[in-house]
């Protein structure tokens, strides 16, 4: 046990003033508080940046120069925060933990209890081969294994903390109820359709038994170095796809008329669903990538159920995630894979725009 | 001597808890052999769910994300 950390009969442990409660607490505390009171001054800074540039405000560059200052900061500053929190609240749950409470669980509550957890559970796609054979030679059926791999990555903290902070917290509940149902049916409908033999053949041979690691102790200081730890690593790896996007958005905001957008991506025109679902899936990038372009695509008035199949399309149909499933599924089940997860996408872009005129 | 296998495909991480296992080791002056498992199947049959993973003398202490240093040391010097 490790409970106490800085005693001297631990060699591992050096008694260092940053490992503190009280520095800890203080910290972050302050770290909160500032976050608050610079957030507040961020309108005010960008209307004075914007007065001060050396564009015509209402030419196209000045609106994509004011749409990229604007929300540049904006989204950086929340998506830290986000990922503190969800950082925190991830270090509660664990991919063995979580393979414990799924293992051998009936269909059904097994794909809801799997597309939940896995919008908790800490992930990341160079971890998705371990974690589908672990899950699958540990009893998990396959297709409450495909719940959580297809919401796992899908329904993340960055997305989410995105989409609220671009666009509310109607579109943001939104997408994390379409998301988790999505991934629930689609989790569902494979394990229905009894795919087992079509998994590689070394994945079914795999004979493991779960092991149950002793439960690493983490203090209060632990969990909260984790949130840091998540900041520096999410926050490290994504600004730079965020700042493309908000460039990819402020071109949109600034250069493409309303008028052939609307024309496009309108909900008047019913092809425009499948056709964002075609686009999305050769087009890679990550949640935070995508979502301020969909915030422009929205303000020139795309229809948010359009947006938000292309939005899926490109997130959870990506091609090199397909290159990393071909390692444990054979093409004929990630082909059943990809029309299951597909048609979900179309239905939610369907029903999304039939049910919000 | 300890039997140390870092259990991972070859991502970053894999690597720094890599050095991290042979940093400590050198630090308590524990003797180890430190071997790579990179092949999924054997990763998988260790029974864990996420990498890397850390496996000392045939018993897995660890698996999914960087480890502690502290607690690698104690794993070492168990």
């Amino acid at each position: 046990m490790n409970a106490l950390q800085g005693t001297g009969s631990d060699p591992g442990a050096r008694t260092d003033l940053r490992a503190a409660p009280a520095v800890w607490l203080g910290g972050t505390a302050g770290f909160v508080l500032a976050w608050f009171l610079v957030y507040r001054q961020l309108v005010p800074f960008s209307e004075w940046a914007v007065a001060h540039l050396p564009v015509e405000a209402e030419s196209h560059l000045g609106k994509s120069v004011t749409f990229f200052i604007y929300d540049t900061p904006k989204v950086l500053m929340l998506l830290t925060l986000v990922v503190f929190g969800m950082g925190v609240v991830r270090s509660f749950f664990s991919p063995e933990r979580t393979r414990a409470l799924l293992a051998g669980r009936a269909e059904g509550f097994g794909n809801v209890a799997a597309a939940v957890l896995g919008v908790f559970t800490p992930f990341c796609s160079c971890s998705a081969v371990p974690l589908f054979v672990g899950f699958v030679s540990a009893g998990v059926p396959l297709g409450v294994t495909f719940s959580f791999l297809i919401a796992a990555p899908m329904v993340n903290e960055v997305a989410l903390g995105l989409l609220f902070a671009l666009l509310g917290w109607q579109v943001a509940l939104t997408y994390l109820a379409f998301g988790l149902t999505l991934a629930i049916v689609s989790g569902w409908v494979i394990g229905r359709l009894h795919l087992e033999g079509w998994l590689e053949e070394w994945v079914r041979n795999v004979r493991a038994a779960a092991v149950s690691i002793p439960q690493e102790q983490l203090s209060v200081v632990d969990r909260l170095r984790a949130g840091r730890d998540a900041v520096r690593e999410i926050v490290g790896k994504v600004w730079i796809w965020i700042v493309a996007g908000i460039a990819a958005g402020a071109v949109i905001h600034g250069y493409v008329p309303s008028e052939l957008l609307g024309a496009i991506m309108g909900r008047d025109s019913w092809w425009s669903v499948p056709a964002a679902v075609l686009l999305g899936v050769p087009i890679y990038s990550n949640a935070a990538g995508i979502i301020p372009v969909v915030e422009a695509l929205l303000g020139k008035g795309a229809a948010l159920g359009t947006v938000l199949a292309f939005m899926m399309a490109v997130i959870a149909l990506s091609l090199p995630e397909m290159i990393i499933l071909r390692k444990v599924l054979t093409g004929k089940l990630i082909a059943v894979f990809i029309a299951v997860v597909g048609t979900g996408i179309l239905g939610v872009g369907f029903l999304f725009n039939a049910l919000f005129r | 001597m300890k039997d140390v296998k870092v259990l991972g495909p070859g991502c970053a991480r894999c690597k720094a808890t890599e050095d991290m296992v042979r940093d400590q080791a050198a630090r308590l002056g524990v003797a180890v052999t430190v071997e790579k498992v990179t092949d999924y199947a054997a990763i998988a049959g260790f029974g864990i769910a996420a990498t890397p993973g850390i496996v000392v003398d045939g018993t897995v202490v660890h698996a999914g994300g960087l480890p502690k240093p502290e607690d690698v040391a104690r794993w070492l010097s168990a």
